[in-house]
């Protein structure tokens, strides 16, 4: 563990960018966790060789495509169920902050 | 604006501008991107949403052909490559107008790629290279309530409406553009209009900058003259036409010109322009790696047939440089009339006027005449304005088969645009027809000859210019409503 490919700073942005807060005991813990799932994932890769090629989708298909056509939506009451709170037929939510 | 300013001719004197643009153009499908809900503008709110659209867990995005088919033909027509395999990537963000959290875009595999675009400023041909146009959804529509001016500083919360979510986009993003020296805003301009064009023509988008299908983001950094590194640039965003496009960009020229001739270093950052003339700061530009750009894995991947591309590059329609040229010729204008019509956004109306059967002369009378004036006025676009080319081109062969003259054909102008109907409707209602009625015209010639006898003696005595008065007199008389020339023969004979 003392070459650690993720630091606990890099954990910390990246719990940022998704919007998840960590205490401090929670990244000191959660990064040496992260950084042995990379460490794994690095072994595979080392195995894999050149012939192999990286994999994004789970089944082999191209070009599914729809025609542009329009089928019904659903309802407006159907659309905002899931909603926490609604108004005037739209989703609510707070605040936005540090935005301009 | 506290902003300090460098003038313009010092600014380029010691800088170069480099340019680099960004333009959404929303395409017309009938239905969105990645579901079948409809695009339909102005709908009630989140009527037109799904489980796709409104990101739910377990649904599956399927792609819209006729999008593809709109972003290869696009790319064609800007002279890009098309890629023959490439893959969607989602964008990761937070942000209220996205559902997912992510959007799904395309980022190292763009559909189409290394294009160029010829523009012409002033006779002067610049070639913007187009580093890629990909394909991704929008985002939907905040509503900021609370707090002043429904702007989202001071709002309390906000209200969504995803209609727009998910209604396919193409973003086109130009390599960084050099060369172009006092003229960049200028060729910032010409290149917008002349996407607009392209895309009109090939018919996948309305490309209307204030109703937000085709929307800007111009970058501009400055480098002093003879360097090769870059500036740090600004992204000014909200640049909602072509006029304001050139405006923002000298705004932004001069004032970086500014910080940097007092040895400052400009802020990298996102600005927003306000029509009042200035830009002001937005939010620090996030890098592309805070963004964790991944492959979508629920898209396979997109791998375009040679064949297919072929196919639709026969589709493209005359390039509107090309179409331009023909015009021309075909219209027998001069270069400066030309530019004129360009300069006015005004070569689709007339060339739909001519086609109805108008001469082009006429057609560009009435368009860059008393109509820019009006549009000008009502501070609306040409193309704004509620009169067609058909109607124009009813007006002139009312003034050809001399029911009206040009002074008529205005009023009558008036009357369409307020929505009194067409020409001939708006002449019958308003009674404007020229008087044919001899008789009637005689009387008017006779009674003007009286009133002004000074007149009526110094064209006897042969001072023809004399005439001009007496003729103000019948047309007054007639109410505008005779022809000149005819009372001008008229006064004449009378007097002979």
């Amino acid at each position: 563990m003392a070459d650690m490919a993720l630091s606990v700073a890099e954990v910390a942005k990246l719990a940022d960018l998704a919007r998840i807060e960590l205490s401090d005991e929670e990244l000191a813990r959660l990064a040496p966790q992260l950084d042995l799932i990379l460490q794994s994932v690095a072994e595979v890769s080392e195995v894999a060789g050149a012939d192999v090629a990286p994999t994004s989708h789970a089944v082999p298909m191209e070009n599914v495509f729809r025609e542009d056509v329009v089928r019904p939506s659903q309802s407006v009451a159907a659309a905002l169920s899931g909603a926490p709170v609604a108004e005037d037929g739209r989703f609510r939510v707070p605040q936005i902050l540090g935005e301009e | 604006m506290s902003d300090d300013l460098l003038p313009l001719a010092e600014v380029y004197a010691r800088y170069e501008p480099v340019l680099g643009l960004e333009v959404h153009v929303e395409l017309n499908t009938a239905s969105k991107m990645f579901c079948s809900c409809a695009t339909e503008f102005g709908a009630e709110p989140n009527s037109q949403t799904c489980p796709v659209c409104l990101g739910l867990p377990g649904s599956l995005p399927v792609v819209n052909a006729k999008a593809v088919e709109s972003a290869i033909r696009i790319g064609l027509a800007l002279n890009c490559e098309i890629a023959s395999w490439c893959r969607f990537a989602r964008k990761n963000y937070f942000y209220p107008d996205m559902t997912k959290d992510w959007q799904t875009s395309q980022y190292d595999e763009p559909i189409c790629f290394n294009g160029y675009l010829d523009v012409e400023v002033e006779g002067e041909v610049f070639r913007v290279p187009v580093e890629r146009a990909h394909m991704e959804e929008d985002a939907g529509k905040l509503l900021h309530l609370g707090g002043a001016t429904g702007r989202i500083q001071g709002a309390d919360y906000s209200l969504v409406d995803y209609n727009r979510a998910g209604v396919p986009l193409i973003e086109i993003v130009t390599k960084p553009v050099f060369g172009t020296g006092p003229k960049a805003p200028q060729v910032a301009r010409a290149y917008v209009s002349a996407l607009r064009d392209i895309v009109r023509a090939l018919g996948v988008s309305d490309v209307r900058m204030e109703q937000g299908s085709l929307r800007c983001d111009a970058n501009v950094s400055l480098m002093p003259i003879g360097a090769t590194e870059l500036g740090l640039r600004t992204e000014t965003k909200n640049v909602n036409s072509l006029r304001s496009i050139e405006r923002a960009l000298s705004y932004e020229i001069q004032r970086q010109g500014a910080i940097l001739a007092d040895g400052g270093k400009v802020k990298q950052e996102t600005r927003h322009w306000h029509e009042e003339g200035y830009t002001s700061p937005g939010r620090s530009k996030e890098t592309a790696e805070d963004y964790r750009y991944f492959p979508e894995p629920d898209i396979p991947p997109i791998a375009p047939s040679r064949e297919w591309v072929e196919e639709l590059r026969a589709t493209l329609p005359e390039a509107p440089a090309a179409r331009r040229r023909r015009l021309q010729s075909e219209w027998g204008f001069t270069d400066a009339e030309f530019r004129d019509i360009i300069g006015a956004d005004a070569l689709d109306l007339i060339a739909d006027t001519v086609a109805l059967g108008c001469t082009p002369a006429a057609a560009k009378k009435w368009w860059l005449g008393e109509l820019a004036r009006r549009a000008n006025d009502a501070g609306l676009e040409l193309d704004a304005l509620a009169i067609t080319p058909a109607q124009v081109a009813e007006l002139q062969s009312l003034v050809a088969a001399g029911t009206i003259n040009d002074t008529l054909a205005r009023q009558v102008i008036e009357g369409v645009l307020s929505g009194e109907g067409s020409p001939g409707e708006v002449v019958a209602t308003r009674s404007l027809a020229i008087v044919s009625d001899d008789g009637a015209l005689l009387e008017a010639v006779q009674a003007a000859i009286a009133a002004n006898p000074d007149a009526a003696a110094s064209i006897k005595a042969g001072r023809q210019q004399a005439i001009g008065a007496l003729i103000g007199a019948v047309m007054r008389t007639m109410q505008g409503k005779a022809d000149a020339s005819k009372v001008r023969s008229l006064i004449m004979e009378s007097l002979s």
